[in-house]
């Protein structure tokens, strides 16, 4: 009696999420295999994807990130059992992935299995207590618990009336979690061979919608943040952005007690360096102590940087909703929207930045995508 | 991630509940019935143990599956978790009156529970209960609670504590579809098995005498006031949910139901019970047994002055006007040189509320130099001026 919703959007943002660290072990010609089968999903051809997956694993059988593109494309294709036999395997050979874990959820939370759900969600968030998308995802799923509970305390004997209730009350609640301004995205699975790239959005449902998204890696470890960069740049016909002055050339400010509109500016002060492809002026805006994308060390990670921004072709970084969370008077924690446009990317994410004040400087400390 | 603190909105449950009874030890009491988890769950909202509050709607839950009040407390604490619950029930939504109904469930839940009896305390409406009586039952309805004692060599013993359902529109029914609760002492008449009934009445139905002699010289209408389970879809209905029937659960009916005599068990339905020591008990026990003691020797004295004087200026029975009953036994009387009357198996009930009465019912054996029968009778006393008086007699 229970009609079949379909889960929210957001549950499939890190559906497709691949392990970041582990895409760097691939070598080329496995790479490309792999990326076929990644293509082939992106354009919905699942029994194609798995069929190039499948002969991708012949070679290498334990390779993860086959293995969780395999899970994915399983799931596309309705086939969850096996799909949850895959994903639970991946959790098992790495405990210390939430991605794996987080796709686990979203399979049982299809099941209407809430509980195994709940428990999958937060093992992901035991193995990494920031990531968002399973903080996210966790709060779905009590609230569609929560919603079950309800439908159970209100029953009416003759059901009818009450099965109405039940529909519109979780309609209601979904939309809810979708109002907040978050993007309803997914994260495509892409098997490049690159440290990082920018984020990608499309529309994720329905799959048949064309998607002229570009790959995305998400970070393997979300406490640590990613660094976006175009895979490909091309001059683009793009406008460049207002020009900012780099955060160096912030002057000194005394500590106030709300720093919003400051952190805002040299934000912005950030995304205009990026645009303007001040390496420099950029990099600058990272704290001493920043954290790079998987541990690397600050030298090989500005020196990754700095190549990224200066390759060929104009980049164009946008920065929408922008919310100050000032946590003390030295931190605060900065979400927004990012459009990223260069030659032949365009992506628009959501972005979390952790800023500290050091010596009157709010310097970037973490970057992360998403949540 | 940031939650809200659902403590407010279901402390204002708690906070109804301000304990204002002393309860004097209660082992003696039964704690059957999901009030007892009920309890810790709140008890951990208040203390702001979120988790294990859900564990223990959980247990609860396991314990009684149907049971909604359950699903709503666990509908606000897994939402809480996800966004902020700023009422009971807070949550659930296009749920019009059914969330206050079940808000004041559990307020008269938990105010039952917490507000036990004194353990040396009964009743006072049950005056003395006769040797086959096995038990009787007394409501609250103010509680919406009901009490199963036990008679216990003429002592009502507590046994068990139920929540009950009344009328829509509370107590004090009156007359027919005025969906309400008769206050008063009734009994059950007859058992209707649950294949003979709709889902409604759940487990099985027990019907009360509804009006009684009483109801009926106080012009009180209506009928079908029975004592019965619930549907199966749910554990139990809100307080104020029937039309003037008492409803339990069906595993409370059950269990009632194993001792319910037909024809015998009193069903007391008072607005809030008056509760007596057992000195007190036992005092006001012993004055109404003299009271009877006297109506039954001055009877036997032949002397028609004091007969009469037992007998209200409102009297009436089997008919009769006081003059007309007075005039009656005085012709009867002439033909007697002796009478010896002896009353067995006596049993009072007060009636609770504010028609202060009681109804006293025996076997009366009747013997004199010309007839002789026995009979069950039932009269009601009431008190004027400060003396009991009989205000209604008549055949059980």
């Amino acid at each position: 009696m229970v009609r079949f919703l379909p889960v929210p959007l957001r549950l499939l943002r890190a559906l497709r999420a691949i392990p970041l660290i582990l895409a760097a072990t691939i070598l080329p010609v496995h790479a490309d295999m792999l990326q076929d089968a990644a293509q082939s999903l992106r354009q919905g051809q699942y029994p194609q994807a798995l069929t190039q997956v499948d002969r991708f694993l012949a070679d290498k059988p334990r390779d993860a990130q086959g293995r969780f593109l395999r899970g994915v494309i399983l799931t596309e294709l309705g086939k969850r059992q096996e799909a949850i036999t895959v994903f639970t395997r991946l959790t098992e050979d790495y405990p210390e992935l939430p991605e794996p874990y987080n796709n686990l959820a979203v399979i049982y939370a299809q099941q209407k299995q809430y509980d195994k759900a709940r428990q999958a969600l937060e093992a992901a968030i035991r193995t990494h207590p920031s990531y968002a998308t399973a903080h996210e995802n966790l709060g779905d799923i009590y609230a569609r618990m929560a919603s079950q509970a309800y439908d159970k305390a209100l029953q009416l004997d003759s059901s009818n009336a009450v099965a109405q209730t039940k529909l519109s009350m979780i309609r209601d609640l979904m939309s809810l979690s979708r109002r907040d301004g978050r993007p309803v995205t997914v994260a495509a699975a892409s098997t490049a061979p690159i440290p990082s790239a920018p984020p990608a959005s499309t529309p994720a449902r329905p799959a048949s919608a064309p998607l002229p998204v570009p790959a995305t890696l998400p970070q393997a470890e979300p406490s640590r943040p990613v660094a976006s960069a175009a895979a490909k740049p091309v001059p683009p016909p793009v406008q460049a952005p207002p020009a900012t002055p780099a955060s160096r050339a912030e002057p000194i400010r005394p500590a106030a007690a709300d720093a919003s509109a400051e952190v805002s500016r040299i934000v912005e002060a950030w995304a205009g360096a990026w645009s303007k492809k001040d390496v420099k002026a950029y990099l600058a805006h990272y704290a001493r102590d920043f954290r790079t994308p998987g541990g690397v060390s600050r030298k090989t990670w500005e020196a990754e940087r700095s190549q990224r921004l200066l390759k060929p072709g104009a980049i164009h970084v946008t920065l929408g909703n922008l919310r100050v969370e000032q946590e003390s008077p030295d931190r605060a924690i900065v979400y927004f929207r990012q459009g990223y446009r260069s030659a032949n990317l365009k992506s628009d994410s959501s972005k979390v930045l952790v800023m500290i004040r050091h010596d009157g400087r709010w310097l970037i400390q973490q970057e992360r995508i998403g949540g | 991630m940031a939650l809200f603190d659902p403590r407010r909105a279901l402390l204002a449950v708690a906070l109804c509940l301000a304990t204002t009874m002393a309860c004097a030890a209660g082992e003696r009491y039964s704690d059957a019935g999901p009030e007892p988890l009920l309890v810790k769950v709140f008890d951990a909202i208040e203390a702001g143990s979120f988790e294990q509050a859900l564990g223990q709607v959980d247990t609860l839950l396991q314990s009684y599956p149907n049971f909604r009040l359950g699903y709503l407390i666990k509908g606000d604490l897994l939402l809480a978790r996800a966004r902020p619950v700023t009422s009971f029930g807070g949550g659930a939504r296009n749920a019009g009156d059914k969330v206050a109904e079940l808000r004041e469930e559990a307020i008269a839940r938990l105010r039952g529970y917490r507000t036990k009896p004194p353990a040396d305390y009964v009743p006072r409406y049950l005056v003395q209960m006769p040797a086959d009586q096995k038990y009787a039952l007394v409501v609250d309805t103010q509680k919406s609670r009901l009490y199963l004692y036990q008679n216990d060599k003429g002592t009502p013993r507590f046994v068990a504590d139920y929540y009950i359902t009344q009328g829509k529109l509370g107590a004090n029914k009156h007359s027919e579809g005025d969906q309400r609760t008769p206050i008063g002492v009734y009994h059950v008449t007859a058992s209707l098995p649950r294949q003979k009934l709709p889902d409604l009445y759940g487990s099985g139905a027990f019907p009360l005498n509804y009006p009684n002699e009483w109801d009926r010289q106080m012009g009180r209408k209506g009928h079908g006031i029975w004592l019965h389970g619930t549907p199966s879809a749910t554990f139990s209905r809100p307080p104020k949910a029937s039309d003037g029937c008492v409803v339990l659960a069906n595993q409370d009916l059950d269990s009632i139901a194993k001792r319910l005599q037909i024809g015998m068990t009193p069903v007391i339905i008072s607005n809030s019970i008056e509760w007596l020591s057992m000195d007190d008990w036992q005092a006001e026990r012993k004055s109404l047994q003299a009271m009877i003691d006297a109506w039954r020797h001055d009877w036997e004295s032949r002397d028609p002055a004091r007969y009469a004087s037992h007998y209200s200026p409102r009297f009436h029975g089997e008919g009769q006007t006081l003059s007309q009953w007075l005039e009656q036994k005085r012709k009867v009387g002439e033909s007697k040189t002796w009478i010896q009357i002896a009353t067995k198996n006596i049993s009072m009930f007060r009636n609770p509320g504010k028609e202060d009465y009681v109804v006293v019912t025996f076997d009366q054996e009747y013997r004199s130099n010309n007839l002789s029968n026995t009979m069950k009778k039932r009269q009601y006393w009431a008190k004027e001026a400060g003396r009991w008086k009989i205000i209604y007699e008549g055949p059980a």
